[in-house]
Protein backbone atom coordinates (compact mmCIF):
# COMPACT_ATOMS: atom_id res chain seq x y z
CA UNK A 1 0.00 0.00 0.00
CA UNK A 2 1.51 3.30 -1.18
CA UNK A 3 0.19 6.49 0.35
CA UNK A 4 0.05 9.38 -2.11
CA UNK A 5 1.61 12.30 -0.20
CA UNK A 6 0.76 14.83 -2.92
CA UNK A 7 -3.00 14.41 -2.58
CA UNK A 8 -3.39 13.33 1.07
CA UNK A 9 -5.14 16.14 2.98
CA UNK A 10 -5.50 14.94 6.60
CA UNK A 11 -6.08 18.43 8.05
CA UNK A 12 -8.74 19.61 5.62
CA UNK A 13 -10.43 16.21 5.55
CA UNK A 14 -10.58 15.91 9.35
CA UNK A 15 -11.88 19.50 9.59
CA UNK A 16 -14.49 18.88 6.88
CA UNK A 17 -15.48 15.69 8.70
CA UNK A 18 -16.02 17.62 11.94
CA UNK A 19 -18.27 20.05 10.03
CA UNK A 20 -20.24 17.15 8.50
CA UNK A 21 -20.64 15.69 12.00
CA UNK A 22 -21.84 19.09 13.25
CA UNK A 23 -24.45 19.19 10.46
CA UNK A 24 -25.72 15.74 11.47
CA UNK A 25 -25.72 16.88 15.13
CA UNK A 26 -27.83 19.96 14.33
CA UNK A 27 -30.40 17.92 12.39
CA UNK A 28 -30.86 15.22 15.06
CA UNK A 29 -30.74 17.51 18.12
CA UNK A 30 -33.04 20.25 16.77
CA UNK A 31 -35.28 18.40 14.31
CA UNK A 32 -35.00 14.82 15.57
CA UNK A 33 -34.08 13.61 12.09
CA UNK A 34 -31.20 11.57 10.65
CA UNK A 35 -28.93 13.36 8.16
CA UNK A 36 -29.10 10.63 5.53
CA UNK A 37 -28.98 12.17 2.07
CA UNK A 38 -30.45 9.22 0.14
CA UNK A 39 -33.36 8.95 2.59
CA UNK A 40 -34.07 12.69 2.70
CA UNK A 41 -33.91 12.89 -1.11
CA UNK A 42 -35.48 9.55 -2.01
CA UNK A 43 -38.27 10.02 0.54
CA UNK A 44 -39.57 12.88 -1.60
CA UNK A 45 -40.42 10.36 -4.32
CA UNK A 46 -42.72 8.56 -1.90
CA UNK A 47 -45.55 11.06 -2.10
CA UNK A 48 -47.91 12.28 -0.82
CA UNK A 49 -46.21 12.97 2.50
CA UNK A 50 -46.55 15.73 5.06
CA UNK A 51 -42.88 16.42 5.78
CA UNK A 52 -41.75 17.81 2.43
CA UNK A 53 -40.66 21.22 3.78
CA UNK A 54 -37.65 20.29 5.86
CA UNK A 55 -36.46 17.75 3.27
CA UNK A 56 -36.51 20.34 0.48
CA UNK A 57 -34.89 22.93 2.76
CA UNK A 58 -32.02 20.56 3.64
CA UNK A 59 -31.43 19.76 -0.04
CA UNK A 60 -31.53 23.46 -0.98
CA UNK A 61 -28.82 24.07 1.63
CA UNK A 62 -26.70 21.19 0.33
CA UNK A 63 -26.97 22.25 -3.33
CA UNK A 64 -26.69 25.92 -2.34
CA UNK A 65 -23.42 25.51 -0.42
CA UNK A 66 -21.22 25.50 -3.58
CA UNK A 67 -23.31 28.35 -5.04
CA UNK A 68 -22.59 30.52 -1.99
CA UNK A 69 -18.94 29.41 -2.00
CA UNK A 70 -18.77 30.45 -5.66
CA UNK A 71 -20.13 33.91 -4.83
CA UNK A 72 -17.38 34.20 -2.20
CA UNK A 73 -14.77 33.31 -4.82
CA UNK A 74 -14.20 29.70 -3.70
CA UNK A 75 -14.97 27.03 -6.29
CA UNK A 76 -16.01 23.50 -5.42
CA UNK A 77 -13.62 21.47 -7.55
CA UNK A 78 -14.85 18.17 -8.97
CA UNK A 79 -12.68 16.13 -11.33
CA UNK A 80 -15.06 13.65 -12.93
CA UNK A 81 -13.09 10.99 -14.81
CA UNK A 82 -15.94 8.57 -15.52
CA UNK A 83 -17.49 8.42 -19.00
CA UNK A 84 -21.10 9.50 -19.54
CA UNK A 85 -22.15 5.85 -19.78
CA UNK A 86 -20.45 5.01 -16.49
CA UNK A 87 -21.93 8.12 -14.83
CA UNK A 88 -25.49 7.16 -15.79
CA UNK A 89 -25.06 3.49 -14.79
CA UNK A 90 -23.45 4.57 -11.52
CA UNK A 91 -26.21 7.06 -10.71
CA UNK A 92 -28.88 4.42 -11.27
CA UNK A 93 -27.08 1.85 -9.08
CA UNK A 94 -26.53 4.43 -6.32
CA UNK A 95 -30.20 5.47 -6.47
CA UNK A 96 -31.77 2.01 -6.31
CA UNK A 97 -29.07 0.54 -4.07
CA UNK A 98 -29.25 3.20 -1.36
CA UNK A 99 -33.05 2.96 -1.24
CA UNK A 100 -33.00 -0.83 -0.80
CA UNK A 101 -30.25 -0.45 1.78
CA UNK A 102 -32.17 2.38 3.52
CA UNK A 103 -29.06 4.54 3.56
CA UNK A 104 -25.79 5.67 2.04
CA UNK A 105 -22.45 7.08 3.21
CA UNK A 106 -24.20 9.68 5.38
CA UNK A 107 -27.12 7.72 6.85
CA UNK A 108 -25.27 4.45 7.47
CA UNK A 109 -21.64 5.62 7.30
CA UNK A 110 -21.77 8.78 9.42
CA UNK A 111 -25.01 8.63 11.44
CA UNK A 112 -25.30 4.84 11.76
CA UNK A 113 -21.71 4.31 12.87
CA UNK A 114 -22.09 7.26 15.28
CA UNK A 115 -25.06 5.44 16.83
CA UNK A 116 -23.06 2.24 17.10
CA UNK A 117 -25.52 0.41 14.82
CA UNK A 118 -24.37 -3.05 13.73
CA UNK A 119 -26.83 -2.92 10.83
CA UNK A 120 -25.17 0.27 9.57
CA UNK A 121 -21.73 -1.27 10.09
CA UNK A 122 -22.73 -4.20 7.85
CA UNK A 123 -24.07 -1.76 5.22
CA UNK A 124 -20.93 0.40 5.36
CA UNK A 125 -18.57 -2.59 5.19
CA UNK A 126 -20.53 -3.91 2.20
CA UNK A 127 -20.54 -0.73 0.10
CA UNK A 128 -16.88 -0.07 0.98
CA UNK A 129 -16.01 -3.61 -0.11
CA UNK A 130 -17.82 -3.43 -3.46
CA UNK A 131 -16.46 0.10 -3.96
CA UNK A 132 -12.87 -1.12 -3.44
CA UNK A 133 -13.54 -4.10 -5.70
CA UNK A 134 -15.10 -2.01 -8.49
CA UNK A 135 -12.13 0.38 -8.59
CA UNK A 136 -9.68 -2.55 -8.49
CA UNK A 137 -11.39 -4.30 -11.41
CA UNK A 138 -11.72 -1.10 -13.41
CA UNK A 139 -8.23 0.34 -12.85
CA UNK A 140 -6.06 -2.76 -12.42
CA UNK A 141 -7.78 -5.66 -14.19
CA UNK A 142 -9.42 -3.83 -17.10
CA UNK A 143 -6.72 -1.18 -17.05
CA UNK A 144 -8.67 1.87 -17.06
CA UNK B 1 -52.64 21.43 13.16
CA UNK B 2 -49.31 22.44 11.76
CA UNK B 3 -47.54 24.94 13.97
CA UNK B 4 -44.74 27.40 13.39
CA UNK B 5 -42.13 24.89 14.58
CA UNK B 6 -42.80 22.31 11.88
CA UNK B 7 -43.72 24.73 9.10
CA UNK B 8 -41.02 27.35 9.63
CA UNK B 9 -38.35 26.76 12.27
CA UNK B 10 -37.59 23.11 11.46
CA UNK B 11 -37.12 23.85 7.72
CA UNK B 12 -34.83 26.81 8.54
CA UNK B 13 -32.72 24.56 10.80
CA UNK B 14 -32.71 21.91 8.05
CA UNK B 15 -31.54 24.52 5.53
CA UNK B 16 -28.65 25.47 7.82
CA UNK B 17 -27.80 21.79 8.43
CA UNK B 18 -27.78 21.18 4.66
CA UNK B 19 -25.52 24.18 4.09
CA UNK B 20 -23.17 23.00 6.83
CA UNK B 21 -23.15 19.49 5.36
CA UNK B 22 -22.28 20.89 1.93
CA UNK B 23 -19.52 23.08 3.35
CA UNK B 24 -18.11 20.05 5.18
CA UNK B 25 -18.09 18.01 1.97
CA UNK B 26 -16.29 20.80 0.10
CA UNK B 27 -13.70 21.47 2.84
CA UNK B 28 -13.01 17.74 3.22
CA UNK B 29 -12.39 17.32 -0.53
CA UNK B 30 -15.14 14.69 -0.80
CA UNK B 31 -17.14 16.70 -3.35
CA UNK B 32 -14.36 15.73 -5.78
CA UNK B 33 -14.92 12.20 -7.18
CA UNK B 34 -11.24 11.85 -8.13
CA UNK B 35 -10.33 12.11 -4.44
CA UNK B 36 -12.95 9.54 -3.42
CA UNK B 37 -11.71 7.14 -6.12
CA UNK B 38 -8.13 7.62 -4.85
CA UNK B 39 -9.36 6.38 -1.48
CA UNK B 40 -11.13 3.40 -3.06
CA UNK B 41 -7.99 2.53 -5.07
CA UNK B 42 -6.24 0.58 -2.30
CA UNK B 43 -3.60 -0.92 -4.59
CA UNK B 44 -2.84 2.31 -6.45
CA UNK B 45 -1.46 5.60 -5.11
CA UNK B 46 -3.68 5.54 -2.04
CA UNK B 47 -5.19 8.71 -0.56
CA UNK B 48 -6.48 7.91 2.97
CA UNK B 49 -8.28 11.29 3.30
CA UNK B 50 -11.80 9.78 3.30
CA UNK B 51 -10.98 7.84 6.47
CA UNK B 52 -10.12 11.15 8.17
CA UNK B 53 -13.44 12.63 7.05
CA UNK B 54 -15.30 9.67 8.58
CA UNK B 55 -13.26 9.91 11.79
CA UNK B 56 -14.06 13.62 12.20
CA UNK B 57 -17.75 13.17 11.39
CA UNK B 58 -18.16 10.19 13.72
CA UNK B 59 -16.30 11.96 16.55
CA UNK B 60 -18.89 14.75 16.58
CA UNK B 61 -21.79 12.51 15.54
CA UNK B 62 -21.29 10.00 18.34
CA UNK B 63 -21.55 12.79 20.95
CA UNK B 64 -24.74 14.09 19.31
CA UNK B 65 -26.39 10.66 19.07
CA UNK B 66 -25.34 9.83 22.63
CA UNK B 67 -27.34 12.88 23.73
CA UNK B 68 -30.19 12.19 21.28
CA UNK B 69 -30.71 8.65 22.62
CA UNK B 70 -31.46 10.03 26.09
CA UNK B 71 -34.35 12.21 24.94
CA UNK B 72 -37.79 11.56 23.42
CA UNK B 73 -37.99 15.07 21.98
CA UNK B 74 -35.61 17.36 20.10
CA UNK B 75 -34.73 20.93 21.18
CA UNK B 76 -37.70 22.05 19.06
CA UNK B 77 -39.96 19.57 20.83
CA UNK B 78 -40.25 17.33 17.77
CA UNK B 79 -40.17 13.53 18.16
CA UNK B 80 -36.65 12.08 18.16
CA UNK B 81 -36.87 9.78 15.12
CA UNK B 82 -33.97 7.39 15.61
CA UNK B 83 -33.95 4.27 13.38
CA UNK B 84 -35.36 1.22 15.13
CA UNK B 85 -34.48 -1.52 12.65
CA UNK B 86 -31.56 -3.76 13.58
CA UNK B 87 -32.25 -6.54 11.07
CA UNK B 88 -29.47 -7.60 8.70
CA UNK B 89 -31.53 -8.44 5.62
CA UNK B 90 -30.72 -9.43 2.01
CA UNK B 91 -32.18 -6.04 0.98
CA UNK B 92 -29.64 -4.26 3.19
CA UNK B 93 -26.66 -6.24 1.92
CA UNK B 94 -27.60 -6.42 -1.78
CA UNK B 95 -28.68 -2.77 -1.84
CA UNK B 96 -25.41 -1.69 -0.21
CA UNK B 97 -23.46 -3.89 -2.65
CA UNK B 98 -25.17 -2.22 -5.65
CA UNK B 99 -24.58 1.20 -4.14
CA UNK B 100 -20.87 0.44 -3.67
CA UNK B 101 -20.50 -0.61 -7.31
CA UNK B 102 -22.05 2.67 -8.46
CA UNK B 103 -19.89 4.59 -5.97
CA UNK B 104 -16.77 2.90 -7.33
CA UNK B 105 -17.74 3.51 -10.96
CA UNK B 106 -18.21 7.26 -10.62
CA UNK B 107 -16.71 8.30 -7.27
CA UNK B 108 -20.02 9.93 -6.35
CA UNK B 109 -22.36 9.09 -3.49
CA UNK B 110 -25.60 11.11 -3.05
CA UNK B 111 -24.29 14.06 -0.96
CA UNK B 112 -21.21 14.91 -3.04
CA UNK B 113 -23.20 14.46 -6.27
CA UNK B 114 -25.70 17.12 -5.10
CA UNK B 115 -22.84 19.47 -4.14
CA UNK B 116 -21.19 18.99 -7.57
CA UNK B 117 -24.61 19.57 -9.15
CA UNK B 118 -24.84 22.88 -7.29
CA UNK B 119 -21.37 23.74 -8.57
CA UNK B 120 -22.73 23.28 -12.10
CA UNK B 121 -20.93 20.16 -13.38
CA UNK B 122 -23.01 18.63 -16.23
CA UNK B 123 -21.93 15.07 -15.33
CA UNK B 124 -23.14 15.63 -11.76
CA UNK B 125 -26.51 16.68 -13.17
CA UNK B 126 -26.56 13.47 -15.25
CA UNK B 127 -25.57 11.38 -12.22
CA UNK B 128 -28.35 12.89 -10.07
CA UNK B 129 -30.92 12.39 -12.86
CA UNK B 130 -29.93 8.70 -13.11
CA UNK B 131 -30.01 8.46 -9.29
CA UNK B 132 -33.58 9.81 -9.26
CA UNK B 133 -34.48 7.19 -11.89
CA UNK B 134 -33.01 4.44 -9.68
CA UNK B 135 -34.91 5.72 -6.64
CA UNK B 136 -38.11 5.97 -8.70
CA UNK B 137 -37.75 2.34 -9.83
CA UNK B 138 -37.45 1.36 -6.16
CA UNK B 139 -40.67 3.27 -5.34
CA UNK B 140 -42.54 1.69 -8.26
CA UNK B 141 -41.45 -1.84 -7.31
CA UNK B 142 -42.37 -1.27 -3.66
CA UNK B 143 -45.78 0.16 -4.62
CA UNK B 144 -46.49 -2.73 -6.99
CA UNK B 145 -45.57 -5.17 -4.20
CA UNK B 146 -47.82 -3.40 -1.71
CA UNK B 147 -50.67 -3.40 -4.24
CA UNK B 148 -50.44 -7.15 -4.90
CA UNK B 149 -50.29 -7.86 -1.17
CA UNK B 150 -53.48 -5.90 -0.59
CA UNK B 151 -55.30 -7.39 -3.59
Amino acid sequence: MLIDPGNFTPGFSLTGGLVIGAAAAVLILFNGRIAGISGIFGGLLNWPRDDVNWRLAFLVGLVGAPVIAGLLGKSAQAEIEASWGAILAAGFLVGIGTRYASGCTSGHGVCGLSRGSVRSLVATATFMATGFLTVFVQRHLLGG
Amino acid sequence: MADVKTTLIAPVIALLAGLLFGVGLMVSGMANPAKVLSFLDLTGRWDPSLAFVMAGAIAVGSLAFFAARRHDRSFLGLPMQLPVSTAITPRLVLGSAAFGIGWGLAGFCPGPALVALGAGYPKAVGFVAAMVAGMAVFELIERAKAATQHA
